[in-house]
């Protein structure tokens, strides 16, 4: 009897370990499927040649930590490729060394800088770390702080901005500031007033600009307005009314499909201390170059989720 | 801004220094440096215990009628480290120390002519701020008396020796303001780092700039070469995130909310169980380092210690004793 109900499990064994074996070698292949279509089959590369670069530099004085920068890269992955599905234009304009992107800005938390900071890692060649310019209240945020420094982010002021064009590296700022963030429904792929800073740094510092048109990011909060009373009693920088997050899981933003352009490089020349008007007919040219980007990209998508 | 005819140069280039302060741990390793080459005359109200031989040492309060003597015959430089730093003491005492101190030596220096003035500040005086550029420059405010009110002694004085540059332009006024000075002194930073286990604030992990004392050294000698005059920070090392610091140097971390550190603290100070008083946990939240190209160009400093054997530099008196 006993040997019977060995010899009866050692037959089902026979028949299910080679099933099992299929199975977890499914499971391998099927990891390293997505691995390789996250992470681009020269993940580990990309991230060398970014180490070699800030270890040639002699450390980063700002505190980008690559090690920190490649688990963050792992996890953007998932929303670059998978989630928003990220397609992108013209990144071929980044002209190599210093560069300043400008960008619309858009969509209640700053994840068109995560998008951008990943499309020049991960579609760019070679990979490119971004060092977006961040509002200076985040340096009062315990983790925030800590990691978006260890991530290349760099508190938005005109000397650590030249300082980093300065190291040849690529600058990344949204001159609209914290009000297009938190914009309304309504006024979605509206350009609010562009600020003039980003333009005296670029003509003092001799920097090509390249604009970058964001779309998607609008879609994925759909906020209904801003309650500013609010904002001011919790000393946040707004307080947008953003229904979906009642719903379950709708903290998460709607899957939107992103899509980037990339301008061509303006080099703009001039004294970077002149009058405002003279300043502002330049920051113009580039609002309205990121206007026609958008004009553009807005009419050949498909749809929102497509 | 002419520099000083030749002949002067020649003739003081090697002569006594006063040195106030002198009985600091920063102050002895001074005299040891300097008195190899010139003169050294020391200024303090403790006693120099086992000081070089050829040392002269006043052991006064430079507030005294009698310190006016030390500097009455053909001194050549007046290196002011007097400056008291101790939070447990009364902040009048405090006040009244460092800045009569400084304007009697401010005042001496002025009357019998004293071609080199050096005082040793510190980029403390820019403070942490959260909206600090990255590397602040020697033209920035300084900021730092905002909500530590301990160091605005400090930054007065700088600020009396700035406007001493500008009154006396026949003197040499320098002023060298170090980034946190590491060694066996008994600062804040080094007393921090030397703590077994080290408290941070969770969530927060700045980027940290240190000198090895002895580079301080290196730059005030510099310094008190003919012709230098100006402000100069001093760096050390390439600058690192708090936390690397601290497991470079072996230590175990414990972070702790801003909050609760700031109550534990402000109590353990008052109870005299700290020497850290609560304001300055502001340094190891936000940034506060400095550009240092002005020294590393014009004074031709630059620091000979890495950044392992400046974190080391801390622990050197740990195995002697």
């Amino acid at each position: 009897m006993q040997r019977n109900a060995l010899a009866r499990l050692s037959d089902v064994a026979q028949s299910t370990l080679p099933f099992l074996a299929r199975v977890a070698h499914a499971a391998t292949r099927a990891r390293d499927e997505l691995r390789l279509r996250l992470l681009g089959d020269d993940f580990e590369e990309r991230v060398r040649s970014l180490q070699r670069r800030y270890t040639t530099l002699g450390g980063d004085p700002f505190g980008f930590d690559p090690e920190t920068a490649r688990q963050a890269a792992m996890v953007v992955a998932v929303f670059h490729r998978l989630y928003f599905r990220t397609e992108v234009f013209g990144i071929e304009h980044v002209p190599p060394g210093r560069a300043l992107l400008i960008a619309n800005h858009s969509g209640q938390i700053p994840i068109d800088a995560a998008i951008i900071g990943s499309a020049m890692f991960y579609d760019a060649r070679p990979p490119r770390v971004t060092r977006a310019m961040v509002e200076k209240w985040t340096a009062t945020l315990p983790f925030v702080s800590a990691f978006f420094s260890r991530v290349g982010q760099v508190v938005g002021l005109q000397e650590n901005a030249v300082r980093l064009l300065e190291m040849g590296e690529l600058v990344l700022a949204f001159p609209e500031g914290m009000r297009a963030i938190s914009k309304p429904f309504a006024n979605r792929y509206q350009l609010e007033p562009f600020g003039h800073g980003f333009m005296r740094l670029a003509l003092r510092t001799q920097t090509p600009i390249v604009p970058v048109a964001v779309i998607g990011a609008e879609e994925q909060y759909l906020s209904f307005g801003n309650i500013e009373w609010a904002a001011k009693a919790l000393g946040l920088p707004s307080f947008p009314v953003v229904p979906q997050l009642l719903l379950p899981g709708g903290a998460m933003p709607l899957p939107t499909k992103y899509r980037l352009h990339f301008g061509e490089p303006m080099r703009f020349y001039g004294d970077p201390d002149d009058d405002e008007s003279v300043i502002g007919d330049k920051v113009w040219l580039v609002q309205q170059t990121i206007n026609d980007l958008l004009r553009r990209g807005l009419r050949e998508r498909r749809g929102v989720f497509l | 801004m002419s520099s000083p005819p030749n002949l002067l140069v020649t003739q003081t280039e090697l002569g006594p220094v006063v040195v106030t302060g002198i009985c600091g741990r920063l102050g002895r390793e001074l005299s040891r440096l300097l008195h190899r080459k010139r003169k050294v005359i020391g200024v303090d109200r403790r006693a120099f215990i086992d000081p070089p031989g050829d040392i002269e040492h006043h052991q006064l309060d430079i507030r005294s009628h009698k310190a006016r003597e030390v500097f009455r015959h053909g001194i050549a430089a007046v290196v002011h480290l007097g400056v008291m730093h101790d939070p447990h003491e009364s902040s009048e005492e405090h006040h009244d120390f460092n800045v009569v101190g400084l304007q009697k030596v401010l005042e001496y220096v002025d009357v019998y002519k004293v071609p080199k003035l050096l005082l040793l500040s510190s980029a403390n005086v820019y403070g942490p701020r959260p909206d600090n550029p990255q590397l602040i420059r020697e033209d920035a405010p300084l900021l730092g008396a905002g909500p530590f009110s301990d160091i605005r002694d400090l930054v007065e004085l700088d600020m009396l020796v700035n406007a001493f540059f500008w009154r006396c332009p026949s003197t040499e006024t320098v002023i060298l303001r170090p980034a946190h000075i590491l060694g066996t002194v008994k600062n804040a930073p080094s007393n921090y780092l030397r703590l077994d286990v080290v408290p941070t604030l969770l969530g927060f992990d700045p980027m940290m700039q240190v000198v090895h004392q002895r580079d301080v050294l290196q730059a005030i000698d510099l310094a008190l070469s003919p012709g230098v005059r100006g402000i100069f920070n001093i760096g050390g090392p390439e600058p690192m995130a708090l936390s690397k610091a601290i497991s470079l140097l072996g230590r175990r971390a414990m972070a702790v909310p801003h909050s609760l550190a700031k109550a534990a603290v402000k109590n353990l100070f008052r109870v005299r169980l700290t020497k850290f008083p609560a304001p300055e946990l502001d340094f190891i939240r936000y940034v506060c380092m400095v550009d240092d190209t002005k020294a590393r160009t014009e004074l031709g400093y630059a620091p000979a210690h890495n950044l392992e054997a400046t974190l080391r530099a801390v622990d050197e008196e740990r195995w002697v004793a």
